[in-house]
């Protein structure tokens, strides 16, 4: 074997690293047989004791759904997925509802320690409140105490739906709507659970808000649905982490994210997506599509999209931004890594309606092995988006010789005033850089990973300092073996 | 005075072309070596040799370095057993600064002798006083390595990091192409505060400019892969008067 040889087998055997997210959790649970009908939206609705608007609203999606195709227009080769073989609602056993933490089943307490979440710990240490969903049930919000006293609401869906139905009424479904695509269709008709958070107005939440979600359960789809409404003047910082148990069957997860920003209001939304990608042959893994779009409606007000995708089998979204209000600004940073034969297609739409909006979109690809990983932009500028700015840098990694890098930047202006920037690169990993670093003593492991943190410098810049470092190693863990 | 590196009747080859052609070297603690020559004789292809390239394959001979076959030992390992190579050509980082990845090399060090990462107030005194001798300004340490620097600031940037990295053999590839006479006396002045004792340097160089500030104790002249003679300094000065010629073509 010569030398060559040689190194692209260490590099290999670094990238197979394998998942370490992929346990389950033996836990009884309630899950409701495969199959979707009206039978089954009407029995999920049932299950969570739902307000009648809410029923109607979901039976409504879901005849809708019916009526639509899959669609098929991303750079994606998907499996075709049996919608009926798919059991939508799965929650741990348990007699009633959590009252507190000590109520919670150890076991599930145990699955988040193992997932570094340990919800107490953290939550207290960090000043970071939690909210865990597992499979399609909301375990736990911590401190949500603490942010009653701010007027914060942050609960898991299910509560809000009972506890704030006027809330849930008014927002629901108004940046995202029901019709709006396939997946948020069928999300719209059996989303099981999810989190609502409410700022009200001139509030600046007093500490960075958090969601985890697991799927647990085999044979089940995750719909989880998040709505947070930022009042006049608040301003909230929001971070979600994801992580699967690896299983041979790819498994369906379509959420759906809606954010509004009214006048003077900040949503900064953080995504930490660490899904089961599958092995190194294609086998298993999360199908991640998912619809996210925040409506910055009032003026001046703000709303930054951060990700973080290294899991998932395929990931299919483009957290977007509606520039309603004048002078309202919208950005999105992404870090999209693929490895194996992973696939991802994301990326964001900016709509500028308003005049003097702004936007900035920052999208780093790393491809690795026989991934591939496509940026999918969409700006439009409307005719009353006078004065409005675009910034957009959209750069690719490549590591290895075999992985694909693909960039569909598709730009609309209808007026005359606005100024829009476009700016892509593509590179690779250069053996020289490699050698460059291991002179210095650093593993071809830890140089990758230097490489690559600091091709990522910009996005990993914007998250919440606690989340950094951990999406820092998460992309080392997530590149083991990238090279091939 | 104890042996640092020797080489025995070394064959490298880069792709099918043999470049180094039967070299024998040996270095002691305490020495500093220049290795001389015209363009393509096979001094760049020695040092990287050393480092351990995977492009350039030892076909025959050994490298010994402080009793270890270096044939032995991935490329990280070297350069963690004090085997340091000045590049002729730095090659940049975009995004990672300067810092991170001194700081990650040094750990990287200290992990594989067992030792506990440089606390980060001890490694910043330290960096702070070494840029300052290689009149590297601070604001640089944050810029991604090598990102945009000029010549004269990647070859400084160089010897920082060998100063930092503290090893027992530095190898300087052409460490003085492209310098002009301040940057010069600068990367000089940080070859002669490694000289040691205990260390030993081999500096690759075109012309003997840069040995009039680092006085060499021996002078190789290199041609087609091997040394084809050694003196002292005035070596150095006759080649720099007379050319190459009346010693590859006698």
């Amino acid at each position: 074997m010569s030398d060559k040889d040689n190194k692209n087998k260490e590099i290999n055997e670094f990238l197979n690293k394998s998942y370490e997210y992929g346990f389950t959790t033996e836990i009884e649970s309630e899950t409701i047989p495969p199959g979707l009908d009206e039978e089954v939206v009407i029995l999920i609705s049932k299950m969570k004791n739902e307000p009648e608007f809410l029923l109607k609203w979901r039976l409504k999606a879901f005849s809708q759904w019916k009526k639509m195709p899959q669609p098929d227009w991303a750079k994606l080769s998907i499996d075709p997925i049996e919608y009926q073989a798919i059991s939508y609602f799965s929650k741990p056993k348990q007699d009633d509802g959590p009252k507190s933490l000590d109520e919670v089943d150890p076991k599930l307490l145990e699955t988040y320690e193992k997932l570094g979440i340990p919800l107490h710990e953290r939550a207290k240490l960090a000043g970071v409140a939690v909210d865990a969903v597992f499979d399609s049930v909301s375990v736990v919000t911590t401190f949500k105490d603490k942010l009653a006293e701010a007027g914060v609401i942050f609960c898991s869906f299910s509560e809000a739906a009972i506890d704030y139905p006027e809330l849930i009424e008014k927002y629901l479904g108004t940046v995202v709507p029901i019709k709006d695509n396939y997946f948020a269709a069928l999300n719209s008709a059996v989303f099981s659970d999810g989190t609502f958070v409410y700022i009200p107005k001139d509030v600046r939440c007093p500490m960075e808000l958090s969601t985890y979600f697991r799927i647990n359960e085999a044979k089940t789809g995750q719909f989880e649905r998040t709505l947070i409404v930022a009042e006049e003047g608040s301003y909230v910082s929001y971070l979600e982490g994801c992580t699967a148990p690896m299983r041979d069957e790819n498994q369906l997860h379509a959420a759906v994210v809606e954010l509004v920003a009214h006048k003077d209001a900040e949503i900064k939304y953080s995504t930490v997506q660490n899904w089961y990608p599958g092995d190194e042959n294609g086998k298993g893994g999360i199908y991640n599509f998912v619809t996210k779009r925040g409506d910055c409606k009032g003026e001046n007000s703000k709303i930054s999209w951060t990700q973080i995708e290294t899991g998932s089998a395929i990931t299919w979204k483009y957290p977007s931004c509606i520039l309603r209000g004048d002078h309202s600004s919208g950005e999105f940073h992404s870090i999209a890594l693929t490895n194996n034969l992973q696939q991802a297609d994301t990326g964001t739409k900016m709509i500028h309606l308003g005049k003097g909006t702004k936007s900035k979109i920052i999208s780093k690809g790393i491809s690795a092995k026989s991934s591939q990983n496509t940026y999918r932009g969409q700006v439009t500028m409307s005719k009353g988006a006078k004065n409005s700015r675009n910034f957009t840098q959209c750069d690719s990694l490549l590591i290895g010789s075999n992985a694909g890098a693909h960039t569909f930047p598709s730009i609309d202006v209808m007026n005359s005033s606005s100024i829009l920037e476009h700016e892509a690169t593509t590179s690779k990993i250069a053996d020289e850089q490699l050698f460059y670093c291991m002179q210095r003593g650093i593993s071809e492991e830890d140089a990758i990973g230097l490489i690559v943190s600091g091709f990522c410098k910009e996005v990993l810049n914007e998250l919440p300092m606690e989340f950094a470092v951990e999406a820092r190693a998460l992309l080392q863990v997530n590149l083991e073996g990238a090279i091939g | 005075m104890s042996n640092i590196l020797s080489i025995k009747d070394l064959y490298v080859d880069v792709g099918d072309t043999s470049i180094v052609n039967g070299l024998n070297l040996k270095i002691s603690s305490g020495e500093t070596h220049a290795i001389m020559g015209p363009n393509g004789s096979g001094k760049s292809t020695l040092a990287k040799a050393i480092a351990g390239h995977p492009d350039y394959k030892i076909q025959s001979g050994k490298i010994t370095y402080m009793g270890n076959d270096l044939s032995a030992l991935s490329i990280e390992e070297r350069s963690n057993l004090g085997v340091f190579l000045g590049f002729q050509y730095p090659i940049e980082i975009p995004g990672l600064s300067n810092t991170a990845f001194l700081k990650a090399a040094i750990n990287a060090k200290r992990k594989y002798h067992g030792m506990d990462e440089l606390s980060a107030s001890e490694f910043l005194v330290d960096l702070k006083e070494k840029s300052k001798m290689m009149d590297i300004e601070q604001s640089f340490l944050s810029r991604g390595v090598n990102e945009g620097f000029s010549g004269g600031e990647k070859k400084r940037n160089e010897i920082l990091q060998m100063l930092m990295l503290e090893p027992t053999l530095s190898i300087l590839d052409e460490t003085d192409s492209g310098l002009d006479i301040d940057s010069m006396k600068v990367v000089a002045s940080g070859v002669n505060a490694f000289r040691s004792k205990k260390t030993a340097s081999l500096i690759i160089t075109h012309y003997e400019r840069l040995l009039n500030y680092i006085t060499p104790d021996y002078v190789h002249v290199f041609h087609d892969g091997a040394i084809i003679k050694t003196g002292d300094i005035q070596l150095a000065k006759d080649l720099e008067e007379r050319g190459y010629e009346w010693l590859t073509n006698p």
